[in-house]
């Protein structure tokens, strides 16, 4: 790809930069869906963020993104290289880009999951596999465009990779297995037809995004975009400087993540909160505490109080609601409306 | 018609900045000439491809090619249309019948500004940057560009009638203009302008004012000047803004209907009253601001009749419920029975072979079978394309809003489609929605997977008037097969007492209508649609048995059903035939 438009010149979307910063903190928040208006940067967003993301370590010539530091994790062929033993050898590493795998519409399954080596089978006579996709997103994004318009035997198996982490290879007369953990993207626009509701529960977080209204933020969008088009590389270079810092506030997020401290009284609150709004299951409750700390981690805090969880209990919330698929009254208002009843700042005190 | 050319102009200058351009009008001479002055413009030997709607992934992407790949024994891929169009022009004729997959991909391109292949054990991709030129030759309300695209097309000229004059500009002009664009400076106030422009017009996508932004550097570019001034962006806003208008730019704005409502079709613009040159000419005062100056530009544009039509006080409910039928695009995914996996066995002409599997078959053995240089494929390699049919399925509801209905049963007709459609969207059918009173029928909601739109419409669905049963039965016919053409199934459920008294020609008489509707039932009939007719009147009646015999349809008198015994016996009978 040629040069991304820069995340940080992003004008507005809060709510979704946030989200895709609370994932690129805590890739176990489980994937974002991004659904709105055409034209609101929804990709630009995704696709702005391999650039902005600090690189990361790969063992050297793996073709899975395999951590070096990581070893349990390892996929075949760095075990073998690291000689049967995980712990034995430490492996060469290098440093790469997070992979932002873009999943086109149109892609054959082949690609996907990967598949036996033409090439390599034509010319040589041997059975090698080639990785696909969910190979090369390991450790990054997968991002599917028109999410809601993608066939349903991929997005199957598709959730079904996202939920293993591990892709599961069998045709071809191959038979192997390579891991595959990576943050789920997907974009939309609800007008082109609604998403499955299978799918939409996998999803950690959901945003909505709007054309914005106001004079100002739309003069700004347009002038940077024009900016942008007519000269990508100067207009990248005038946001380096804000990209770093975006990119050092990242870093220093993922290093204080694990020690953000939850106390019970946020606990009980977030619980409360889920419980209040009927949302089915645990995997709310979980995706709104690991957001919670993850917004937290970005706003350099210590410990999750109730306004870090005011601020994603839509994003986590809003598509778990068990919903009449007619009712337009619309899941914000009832969630704004139950944030606002069960964590009122005085009510967390009892 | 100068304005067509003038979109055309633009569009030579910066293809990929403006997009593109939509073109209203079917084939013919006017756009045959129109096409010749398009490419006439364009720099010598500039790459013009036509891209049809039923054109497959690896025409469009590029893919495996077979017969090099079979003879170099490595694969060898083929470029795809969009990534050899890089550098100029992709034709889209019959653009409201693309696929949206191929939509997709084509405003992927436009996005990213790249080709990005990913199949066939392919992965490349191409730079490329091309413009859009979409005929749209839609006829009826629900065949319309996709709106994923007209979004991100600068430009919508009507060519339905007028003629083409000769171009003000040469290929030479637009080369200079090509080689100033990125001279010209365009300042804060262009662009604020624009925007406040675009709000004023009710557009709420930011990609319009951004694309007229771009139309009005390449005017300036086009008259040899080095920065924008008011005149380019009143010349952009006529022509990239006006045709989206949702609204009046009034001093007051008019009431807001509950919902934004849908970009209208490009305004059927015959024949704009001011060539554009005169326009420019005026110097506006310096008093005025610069975005009354575009409004008003804008305004000049809009034909007064869509002017008197968003200004009418028209009966809310019926317009809001217009406007969105008319919204209704073309969104869905056609399933044309979509590819699932690949099986051994013979090429038969029904399952076509599936070459990239067949070789991958084939390629492990060829040491064995000791290959002179050749492939050596044998009859066991033969992989066949599997599909699925599953065919989407289109649930059509007719639903009967004359008087005699809507006194009795209109509400539970509506609470029983709405059921429906909770059921539709757990399979996700689509549905589309007719209803008929008054002197006509009309498609309330084309077939569509958005449910809440669906449920909108039918909410605001009035009632009253007369009952127009045959034309409800024709237009039912018409829809069904359109989805049938398609490749889904459709399913038509008629919610009606059976009492047709309006005739086609709009008379009142009973017997005669009921003639018109037995006629227009038994073509119905022919067409062999599954459809159920539910029988809505107090007491079953003869009538709408007979129009069910008619019809070859199932009967069910439900007369005091309430709606959740209607959507099972609804639900029951529609199942099997699937």
């Amino acid at each position: 790809m040629g040069t991304p438009f820069p995340f940080a010149a992003i004008v507005g979307q809060d709510e979704m930069k946030l989200a895709l910063l609370c994932a690129s903190v805590d890739p176990t928040i489980g994937g974002v869906l991004v659904f709105g208006d055409r034209g609101t940067g929804k990709s630009t967003a995704v696709r702005a963020l391999a650039a902005l993301l600090p690189p990361m370590k790969v063992v050297a010539g793996c073709r899975y993104n395999c951590d070096p530091d990581a070893p349990a994790g390892f996929c075949a062929e760095c075990l073998a290289r690291a000689g049967g033993q995980p712990s034995e050898r430490r492996l060469k590493a290098q440093s790469v880009p997070v992979p932002v795998v873009d999943l086109p519409l149109g892609v054959t399954e082949d690609r996907v999951v990967g598949a036996l080596d033409l090439e390599k089978a034509l010319t040589q006579g041997i059975k090698v596999f080639e990785p696909g996709l969910l190979a090369r997103a390991h450790r990054g994004f997968l991002y599917i465009d028109e999410v809601n318009l993608l066939e349903d035997h991929l997005v199957d198996l598709l959730l079904d990779v996202a939920a293993s982490g591990e892709n599961l290879v069998e045709r071809e007369g191959l038979s192997l297995r390579h891991p595959a953990r990576f943050v789920l993207v997907g974009s939309g626009n609800p007008e082109e037809g609604e998403l499955r509701p299978q799918l939409l529960d996998r999803f950690g977080l959901s945003v909505d995004v709007r054309s914005p209204s106001d004079l100002a933020t739309r003069v700004a969008v347009v002038r940077r975009r024009d900016a942008f088009e007519r000269d990508p590389a100067a207009f990248s270079r005038e946001w380096e400087k804000e990209t770093a810092r975006l990119r050092s506030r990242i870093v220093a997020a993922r290093r204080r993540l694990a020690g953000v401290d939850f106390p019970d009284s946020v606990l009980e609150a977030a619980s409360r909160l889920c419980l209040h709004l009927g949302v089915d299951g645990l995997r709310g409750e979980l995706t709104l505490m690991r957001v919670a700390r993850a917004v937290a981690a970005l706003d350099g805090a210590t410990v999750v109080d109730l306004g870090h969880l005011r601020r994603v209990a839509a994003p986590a919330l809003r598509h778990r609601l068990r919903r009449d698929p007619l009712d337009e009254a619309g899941s914000q208002v009832r969630i704004e409306r139950a944030v606002g009843e069960v964590l009122a700042p005085e009510g967390a005190a009892a | 018609m100068s304005d067509a050319l003038l979109a055309a102009a633009l569009f030579a200058v910066d293809p990929v900045g403006t997009g593109g351009i939509s073109v209203r009008g079917r084939w013919g001479p006017v756009r045959d000439e129109w096409l010749a002055a398009l490419v006439a413009l364009m720099p010598e030997r500039t790459p013009v491809r036509r891209v049809p709607s039923g054109i497959t992934d690896d025409r469009l992407l590029g893919g495996l090619d077979l017969a090099a790949t079979l003879q170099a024994r490595r694969p060898v891929i083929e470029r795809g249309l969009l990534a050899e169009a890089d550098g100029g022009v992709i034709l889209l004729p019959m653009a409201e019948r693309l696929s949206p997959t191929a939509v997709a991909r084509l405003t992927a391109v436009l996005d990213t500004r790249e080709v990005v292949v990913e199949r066939d054990g392919i992965s490349v991709r191409h730079a490329t940057r091309l413009g859009v030129v979409a005929f749209d030759e839609g006829i009826g309300e629900d065949e319309r560009l996709p709106p994923s695209l007209v979004d991100r097309l600068a430009f919508a000229i009507d060519l339905t009638d007028g003629d083409i004059e000769d171009a003000a500009w040469t290929r030479a002009d637009v080369e200079n203009a090509r080689a100033a664009l990125a001279g010209v400076e365009a300042d804060a106030r262009i662009a604020t302008a624009l925007c406040e422009a675009a709000l004023a017009l009710g557009i709420d996508s930011i990609r319009a004012p951004l694309r007229a932004l771009c139309a009005a550097r390449a005017h300036a570019a086009l008259r040899g000047a080095v920065s924008v001034d008011d005149g380019d962006a009143a010349t952009a806003a006529r022509l990239v803004l006006a045709p989206r208008a949702t609204r009046l730019p009034a001093e007051q704005a008019p009431p807001e209907p509950p919902e934004p409502p849908e970009p209208p079709p490009p305004p059927e613009r015959s024949d704009a009253p001011e060539p554009p040159e005169e326009q420019r000419s005026e110097e506006p005062e310096p008093s005025v601001p610069l975005a009354d100056l575009v409004l008003e530009a804008v305004r000049a544009s809009i034909p007064p009749d869509l002017l008197a039509s968003l200004r009418g006080p028209a009966t809310p409910v019926a317009r809001s419920a217009s406007a969105a039928g008319r919204a209704g695009r073309p969104k869905r995914d056609a399933v044309r029975g979509r590819q699932v996996g690949t099986r051994s066995g013979r090429p038969d002409g029904r399952a076509p072979l599936n070459i990239l599997a067949t070789l991958r078959a084939a390629a492990p053995w060829q040491r064995l079978r000791g290959g002179d240089g050749r492939l050596e494929i044998r009859a066991d390699d033969f992989r066949l394309t599997r599909f699925r049919q599953r065919t989407a399925s289109t649930t059509i509801f007719v639903v009967d809003a004359s008087g005699s209905a809507a006194l009795s049963r209109l509400a539970e007709a509506k609470g029983a489609v709405e059921l429906l459609l909770a059921d539709c969207y757990v399979r996700r059918d689509e549905v589309a929605l007719i209803a008929f009173r008054g002197q006509s029928a009309e498609i309330v909601v084309p077939p569509t997977r958005s449910l809440v739109r669906a449920k909108r419409c039918l909410a605001g669905l009035p009632g009253g008037g007369a009952t127009p049963l045959a034309a409800a039965i024709t237009l039912a016919d018409e829809t069904a097969r359109a989805v049938v053409r398609r490749g889904n199934s459709a399913v038509v459920v008629f919610l009606t007492d059976g009492k047709a008294n309006m005739m086609r020609s709009g008379k009142a008489d009973s017997a005669g209508a009921e003639r018109e509707s037995a006629a227009a039932a038994r073509i119905f009939r022919a067409g062999g649609t599954t459809a159920v007719v539910v029988d809505t009147s107090p007491r079953p009646r003869p009538h709408s048995a007979q129009l069910a015999r008619d019809m070859g349809a199932r009967y069910l008198p439900l007369p005091y059903a309430g709606s959740h015994e209607l959507s099972g016996a609804i639900q029951a009978s529609t199942r099997r035939p699937r």
